[in-house]
């Protein structure tokens, strides 16, 4: 019995060798890419294309420029590095296999998005990134909550795919091609045209429901019941990051606008502080993280609502830093949780000696995150504030919210080492070891990048920033990151930051009573939003099947039937323009009688006092029919028409003994009966009057006339009927049988089990 | 049901009705007949069989699981569009090869025994399930 603690799994010792073996692909792409960086930064674009469905414009177009090459850096890292991580963290789980199989699914779909060079291909990559987070977050499916969470990443990560699929139709409406690099010179005309905001709009959705913006925030947080390197992948170094690179790549077509500038300052800004205010309430590590992590994302797209060379240089270095610390202290995480078997920093501390190696790395991570100078989280910072100072819209908004979240991850980094590491250790944790070098070896290589990036800032400017900012922002000014820039306003700031994060460590006990009591007090929140508007769902659809779906069959078809009266009589009745007339009689004087014998056995059927007999009589009505389509020169009809039935007599007749008797004795209440017999009169009336139009209008013999004369030549055979089902369209009779084959095994499932079914009841 | 006459009756008629429904299957391509209505003929010797013998009997002399016949037919159907991909065209088209100058045989054929497995093995699993139950 597998239980729901989703925890337990990890208490076990040595690494997986499918794990190991898994690293190999992370490992082996991340080389080859390293193969190429000389040359992109050289300022060549590798392009591949193949076409998939071009009549659609959609090609398998790939093309790595600086930009896409710094995401496929971080995407391959990571994936290296969790890969690694997770031999060890997810050994002796039952669901190895299934785990690294959704983890590279997802890694490849990511490179996907960002080497994507046509609009419809990374949509396809975007919803593939939204499928595999959401089997990675529900991964511990038997535990209510991850299978809750996983639902509500993907509700509203795939809502924003669909405003993003939007957006990219209308882009193509307002006449931008589906190719990016196509775009060069096309931003002013998509800018002017009178579907931008809409564009704007659906694009923007897109990024924000995956880049974990405010109001969609709450998602982000939730989404912790991942296991923890799916949460160090996923919602540190990659998909979030998703919209942030879809906002970079449509910079240079929507870009610029006041309505964009706007937006994303705004929306990032408020997305920056609420993370980073949230970030000081909880005491769970992940959550902890993930808000910190919203609070970069806010920062992200902040910057990228400027238009200046420093402000998207600040966003595209944060981007970096982030990337590099968030990871390192997710897999610390993981590793704390996965050694104590806590991950609330009340009952953790004084683990340094325990855990040295790790603490290191936290260490690492934790200053770069505070923004200490010598750690590349300080270069990240100075650029911040250099990009807020020049921002076009709202500089002042710009620095203010970015001066308070660092501040707040300042004072957030401090309780994550301080108290985690030092300060005394709990008595239950005394037993407590350090983790093999596999759950190390990412978390103390992105630590040391943070310090070796810090010291060697214009390696990092050079190599990875400058080409990703050339690839959006196309600029003669200068690309440099310094160590120091000399005693000037970002310096300040930046002393402030350390200063004010300081003072909110030593108050973090006073500020977390606050943050909860401002979260209980607020009146309505995203998540309570969420829920209301799920649960409204679900009400509606549940009383819509309770209607229409309340077993009796008498209601279905009566539906059905209506349905069609409406949806086929409307527009009927509508397009009449003649004056309809009963036609001449010029058939042959079989069909007469055989008219009267059907007529003759719909009476048995409505008089009948005796199901076996009614459904006699619809036999003989049937084959009535099939006699006058024999009459009329159409055998297979015929035929196919008695066959069917004669089984449905047989079928039916078997199935008989199971129905209660007709009871024609007790009538129905006549409002009921004149309704129903309104109804059928209606469609009575309504197919003879089709019939008669049809017969009236002339008859359109050119699709008949392709098929006698290509029949025998192209497929081979005389048999127009047949040759049309099994050649011409071959693949819609696929679809039929198909649909046939799994009728009859949806019925067996209903005929074999009659008992352990329950009653009609969609809620339960 | 026990009835002598229907029993009679039935042996006689259910191996004829059998295979007119493979000579409607074969001839289909040119004359009235095709893969669907012989399944359905099929179905409804095999449906007499069942009322004069049992399903038991049936499911002994067809001796592989109507689902299995179902889901044979289904993959038949498929395989029968593999062979145009494999000349760089749709899926299904239609491939022909020529036996001698008066006869040519192709996917079609194919696809058409596919359609009869898949409708005769979905009659056959509600018909003996409906029966047995």
């Amino acid at each position: 019995m597998p239980t729901a603690k989703p925890n337990s799994h990890h208490h076990n010792s040595g690494s997986s060798g499918l794990g190991l073996l898994s690293t190999a692909l992370p490992l082996l792409l991340f080389i080859g890419l390293c193969y190429l960086w000389p040359e992109v930064i050289a300022g060549r674009v590798y392009q591949l294309q193949w076409p998939w469905i071009p009549s659609l414009d959609l090609y398998l177009r790939f093309r790595l420029d600086g930009l896409s090459l710094l995401f496929c850096l971080i995407v391959t890292g990571a994936g290296f590095f969790v890969s690694l991580y997770s031999s060890s963290y997810m050994a002796g789980h039952s669901h190895v296999g299934r785990y690294f199989a959704f983890l590279h699914a997802f890694m490849l779909s990511m490179l996907g998005i960002v080497t994507a060079d046509n609009l419809l291909l990374l949509f396809v990559f975007w919803e593939g990134t939204t499928v595999f987070s959401y089997l990675l977050i529900g991964f511990d499916h038997e535990a209510d909550t991850a299978r809750d969470n996983a639902r509500q990443a993907l509700l509203i990560t795939s809502a924003g795919g669909l405003a993003l699929l939007i957006g990219i139709l209308l882009l193509k409406v307002a006449g931008a091609s589906f190719t990016i690099s196509h775009w060069v010179g096309a931003g002013d005309q998509i800018r002017q045209h009178a579907l931008y905001p809409a564009i704007f709009t659906a694009v923007f959705l897109g990024a924000m429901t995956k880049s974990a913006q405010f109001p969609f925030h709450f998602w982000l947080p939730n989404a912790m019941s991942a296991p923890t390197p799916v949460s160090a992948f996923l919602h540190a170094a990659t998909m979030v990051k998703a919209g942030i690179y879809l906002l970079m790549r449509f910079h240079p077509l929507l870009g610029g606008t006041q309505l964009w500038m706007t937006t994303l300052v705004l929306v990032g800004g408020i997305t920056a502080l609420w993370g980073a205010v949230q970030a000081l309430a909880p005491s769970d590590l992940k959550r902890v993280l993930a808000y910190t992590t919203m609070m970069a994302l806010g920062i992200l797209t902040m910057f990228l609502g400027g238009q200046t060379t420093p402000a998207l240089t600040a966003a595209t270095t944060f981007l970096l830093v982030h990337a590099l610390y968030k990871a390192s202290l997710f897999l610390a995480a993981g590793s704390i949780d996965h050694q104590t078997g806590t991950r609330l920093i009340d009952r953790l501390g004084g683990l340094w000696r325990a855990m040295p190696l790790t603490a290191l790395a936290v260490a690492a991570a934790s200053m770069s995150m505070a923004g200490f100078p010598l750690f590349f989280g300080f270069i990240g910072k100075e650029i911040m504030y250099k990009g807020a100072l020049t921002e076009t819209v709202y500089p002042g908004f710009a620095t203010t919210i970015a001066l308070l979240s660092n501040a707040l991850m300042t004072g957030v980094a401090g309780t994550i080492l301080i108290g985690v590491f030092f300060g005394r250790r709990p008595t239950a944790l005394a037993a407590v070891r350090e983790v093999p070098w596999t759950m190390r070896f990412g978390p103390s290589i992105m630590g040391g990048l943070t310090i070796l990036f810090g010291i060697f800032p214009w390696w990092v400017s050079a190599n990875l920033v400058q080409p990703a900012v050339l690839a959006f922002h196309p600029t003669r000014e200068e690309i440099h990151l310094k160590l120091f820039h000399g005693f000037n306003t970002p310096l300040l700031l930046s002393f402030i930051t350390l200063a004010m994060g300081g003072l909110i460590y030593w108050k973090r006990h006073h500020l977390r009573v606050w943050v909860g009591l401002l979260r209980q007090r607020l009146p309505v929140t995203s998540q309570h939003t969420y829920q209301f508007g799920l649960d409204l769902f679900m009400r509606t659809a549940d009383s819509v099947t309770r209607t229409l779906q309340n077993g009796s069959l008498t209601t279905y078809l009566a539906v059905i039937v209506l349905c069609m009266a409406v949806a086929v009589g409307w527009p009927w009745v509508g397009s009449v323009k003649t004056a309809l007339s009963v036609p001449a009689w010029d058939g042959p004087i079989v069909a007469v009688g055989l008219v009267l014998l059907i007529l003759a056995a719909t009476i048995v059927v409505l008089t009948a006092k005796r199901r076996l007999a009614a459904i006699c009589g619809l036999g003989a009505v049937g084959a009535g029919v099939a006699l006058i389509f024999l009459v009329f020169g159409a055998p297979d009809l015929a035929l196919t028409q008695l066959m069917v039935e004669t089984l449905t007599v047989i079928i039916v007749s078997l199935v008989l003994p199971r129905l209660p008797s007709l009871n024609r004795e007790k009538k129905k209440p006549l409002p009921r009966r004149i309704m129903t017999a309104g109804l059928c009169a209606a469609v009575g009336f309504l197919v003879t009057s089709m019939l008669i139009g049809i017969g009236q209008s002339p008859l359109d013999r050119s699709l008949t006339a392709f098929y006698e004369s290509n029949s025998y030549l192209a497929a081979h055979g005389r048999n127009i009927v047949n040759v049309i089902l099994v050649d011409f369209r071959a693949l819609d009779t696929l679809g039929e049988i198909t649909v046939v084959v799994l009728a009859a095994w949806a019925g067996i499932a209903l005929i074999r089990r009659p008992k352990e079914r329950h009653p009609c009841n969609p809620s339960s | 049901m026990q009835s002598v006459i229907l029993k009679t009756a039935t042996r006689l008629m259910v191996g004829m009705i059998l295979v007119f429904a493979v000579y409607l299957l074969l001839r289909g391509h040119h004359e009235p007949g095709g893969g669907f209505i012989a399944a359905l003929v099929a179905g409804t010797g095999f449906a007499l069989f069942a009322i004069a013998e049992g399903p038991g009997k049936v499911r002994r002399a067809v001796r592989v699981r109507p689902a299995t016949i179902a889901f044979i037919g289904l993959s038949l159907a498929i395989i029968a569009g593999l062979p145009g991909v494999f000349a760089s065209r749709p899926f299904l088209t239609g491939m022909w090869w020529n036996l001698g100058s008066k006869l040519s045989v192709g996917t079609p054929l194919i696809f058409d025994i596919g359609v009869f497995l898949a409708v005769l093995g979905a009659i056959l699993a509600i018909l003996l399930t409906l029966e047995e139950s």
